[in-house]
């Protein structure tokens, strides 16, 4: 297929701090070498963007050398972690900004959907509203007229779009925002997280629209989300992006696991304290969430066997010694616990595992509580602060596990259907 | 990827930057969009007021006789046989077109950018349309000073259309340039450094009483002829003066002045349109 669009060496540069004194002798700097026709001095500086650390530079690279290709027709996904690019990239092809070195090169009209809903003029019916909307993301009036009815059929708002928007709901806004861009016809469309909004019915409808656009009508599009199970059933090929810089382009399940992997260590370890208790027999030191190879897991596929490690130490010849571990909802509600057999163990480091490999948990937070006894006797309970993430992203389409439904668990019954 | 297929690009998007770069089919291209914003501009100014369009008739009246009143009446400015209201709702109307174009211009960075830091369109789209609805504005407020005329004219009054008067939309335009120029430098300039947006508010009014709006141009020199000169470089003191001229034909006609206006309004224009070019691409870094 043909390559429709190109960004080579794309880099972005921002200020940090707040624009004041300083701002205007570098500008003042930065037109002296223009004059003389250097390079910016100003480039040559800048450190990577990582958020936490604490910057030894007044410029920041939001984006460097960013190097990629678009076919025709392809639906690519942006992913990465807060600050890694994503948006400034959007924006950059989008036009709203340009780069500060680099060029996008495209064969297509691009048309942006960031953050719908910002043409809005509050006092304007949703009639003129659609009118106005579309004419701002590039759409003419004669296009628009066409549209008119589906777009009021889609956005679910007949009985208000003679009402001034300002009357509608929050919810409404975005309906009829999203139902506008939806039916835009560029030859390239980038979406910006539009889909964190609106109702679960309404997401439901907008992601239809969206497949519908990218694979019925044979569009490009560039999506960038946060929701991996989206992008999972999107896109077919996906952009990791880290502090700026481009990690890698592959297929979607690939750069989601990459993705998955990258972040661990927040999310995927938790160190326990020393307990204070001088006397205590044995106590939980470390809890680790990893795969069944032993690979620290931030988020857990949906439907992939995992494993938790409880790093225990032993400090005094013991008997009768039971881990257990429990599992609860984000409101406490138990789900289930697990005790390992009775042990009697000598003074040391050890490890309990327990795996999970029948069970398929549906996507979600759950919490896990550790309990160290003697018997029935009580010696440690931690049940603060330990997590487990299972993801959106799907670890394997099959029939015996329903990724989509409602619940605790997904995997799904013996089920049989008959006549009587 | 081939040479050849390297020139199909339709446009590129970097760094580099032309120093105009105005593009006349992308802004055609975008004319509905123009057309809407106009009809947002009007429409929705005076929703939910009871006098409604009527305001755009208040305030010009209203000013131009307190004008009379103070001016005219307190201060005894001359305004010869044309009767002193008429003399200042012509100079207020006027004015109140530049004025707009001015200030609603001169913020149109900061005032849209949530909307510029979301979506492209050719920016210069907003100031247009401001410039455009403005110019009805000027149009329903030029109607009731054609109403206040003829009233006058009945009652004998010793007003007269000039003949050049066929020749007052160019005055019209080079208003409009010139609030559109200025606009657009200081709306650029606002961006990164927002001192303007306080000097523009009040040096707006300061401009009005060195642009020959309550007062003909030959008083000024007769009485102080020794600042006169602010006001006889001023390209605004010509158009208001020359404007008055045609309509009621009082006052001055100087070819001088016409050229030297006309010279000006470009250099301000043109300058508006590259440094606004500058800007719309990156402002949304510094806004």
């Amino acid at each position: 297929m043909s390559i429709i669009l190109k960004a080579e060496n794309i880099s972005k540069q921002y200020r940090l701090g707040v624009v004041g004194t300083g701002t205007i002798s570098h500008d003042i700097n930065r037109w002296w070498a223009g004059i003389r026709g250097k390079e910016d001095p100003y480039l040559k500086v800048g450190s990577e963007n990582d958020r936490s650390t604490k910057a030894d530079s007044d410029y920041v690279w939001a984006l460097q050398d960013i190097n990629f290709e678009v076919r025709k027709g392809e639906v690519l996904g942006i992913i990465g972690k807060n600050g890694a690019g994503k948006s400034t990239l959007l924006k950059i092809l989008s036009k709203v900004t340009i780069p500060t070195t680099g060029v996008i090169k495209t064969k297509g009209r691009i048309a942006s959907l960031l953050e719908v809903g910002t043409g809005f003029h509050p006092e304007l019916t949703g009639r003129e509203n659609i009118y106005l909307n579309g004419a701002i993301l590039g759409m003419t009036k004669a296009e628009i007229r066409t549209k008119e009815a589906e777009i009021i059929e889609f956005s679910g708002c007949e009985r208000y779009v003679d009402t001034p928007v300002k009357r509608y709901s929050s919810g409404m806004r975005v309906r009829l925002a999203f139902a506008v861009a939806a039916f835009l016809e560029p030859d390239i469309l980038v979406i910006d997280e539009v889909l964190a909004v609106g109702d679960a019915e309404f997401q439901k409808k907008a992601i239809g629209k969206m497949q519908d656009i990218s694979k019925g009508d044979g569009r490009t599009v560039l999506f960038v989300s946060h929701n991996m199970g989206v992008i999972q059933s999107l896109c077919d090929e996906t952009i990791l992006l880290h502090n700026g810089r481009f990690v890698e382009k592959g297929k979607t399940e690939h750069v989601i696991n990459t993705y998955l992997k990258q972040n661990i260590g927040n999310d995927a370890v938790f160190n326990f304290d020393i307990p204070k208790n001088n006397n205590i027999q044995a106590y939980a030191t470390k809890l680790t969430i990893v795969d069944l190879n032993d690979n620290l897991m931030n988020e857990i596929p949906i439907g992939k066997p995992w494993k938790v490690k409880i790093h225990f130490t032993v400090c005094q010849e013991i008997n009768n010694l039971i881990i257990g571990l429990g599992m609860t909802d984000m409101l406490n509600a138990p789900i289930r616990t697990s005790w390992t057999p009775s042990n009697n163990l000598t003074p040391g480091e050890y490890i309990a595992e327990f795996v999970e490999d029948s069970v398929v948990f549906n996507h979600g937070q759950y919490k896990l509580k550790i309990g160290i006894s003697k018997g029935f006797h009580s010696i440690q309970y931690l049940d603060e602060n330990v997590y487990i993430t299972i993801s959106e992203v799907v670890y394997k389409q099959d029939k015996t596990v329903l990724t989509n439904g409602n619940g605790v668990f997904s995997n799904q019954m013996k089920m049989n259907v008959y006549k009587t | 990827m081939s040479k050849l297929e390297d020139d199909d690009w339709l446009y590129t998007i970097s760094s580099k930057r032309k120093l105009i770069d105005f593009n006349f089919q992308e802004i055609w291209n975008y004319r509905d969009l123009l057309v809407l914003f106009v009809k947002r501009d009007v429409v929705t100014v005076y929703k939910q007021t009871i006098l409604g369009p009527l305001w755009y008739l208040i305030q010009p009246l209203f000013t131009a006789l307190t004008f009379t009143l103070i001016f005219n009446k307190v201060a005894n400015i001359e305004t010869g046989t044309v009767p002193p209201f008429l003399f200042n709702l012509a100079g207020v109307s006027i004015w109140n077109y530049f004025n707009t174009c001015l200030t609603s211009t001169s913020d149109t960075f900061t005032t849209n950018s949530a909307i510029f830091g979301k979506v492209y369109f050719p920016r210069v789209i907003v100031p247009l349309s401001i410039i455009i609805s403005n110019l009805l504005k000027f149009g329903i407020q030029l109607f009731i000073f054609i109403t206040f005329y003829v009233f006058y004219k009945f009652s004998g009054a010793a007003i007269n259309l000039d003949s050049t008067v066929i020749f007052f939309p160019v005055l019209v335009v080079l208003m409009g340039m010139m609030g559109l120029g200025l606009g657009m430098i200081i709306s650029s300039l606002v961006t990164k450094y927002r001192d303007l947006k306080f000097l523009v508010s009040f040096g707006v009014q300061l401009l009005m009483y060195v642009s020959a709006v309550m007062y003909p141009l030959a008083l000024i020199k007769e009485e102080m002829p020794k600042v006169s000169w602010i006001v006889e470089y001023n390209p605004l003191a010509y158009i208001i003066e020359t404007a008055r001229y045609m309509l009621l034909g009082t006052g001055t006609f100087s070819w001088f002045g016409i050229i030297y206006t006309v010279i000006v309004t470009i250099i301000v224009f043109l300058l508006g349109i590259i440094i606004f070019n500058r800007t719309e691409k990156t402002f949304i870094d510094t806004v």
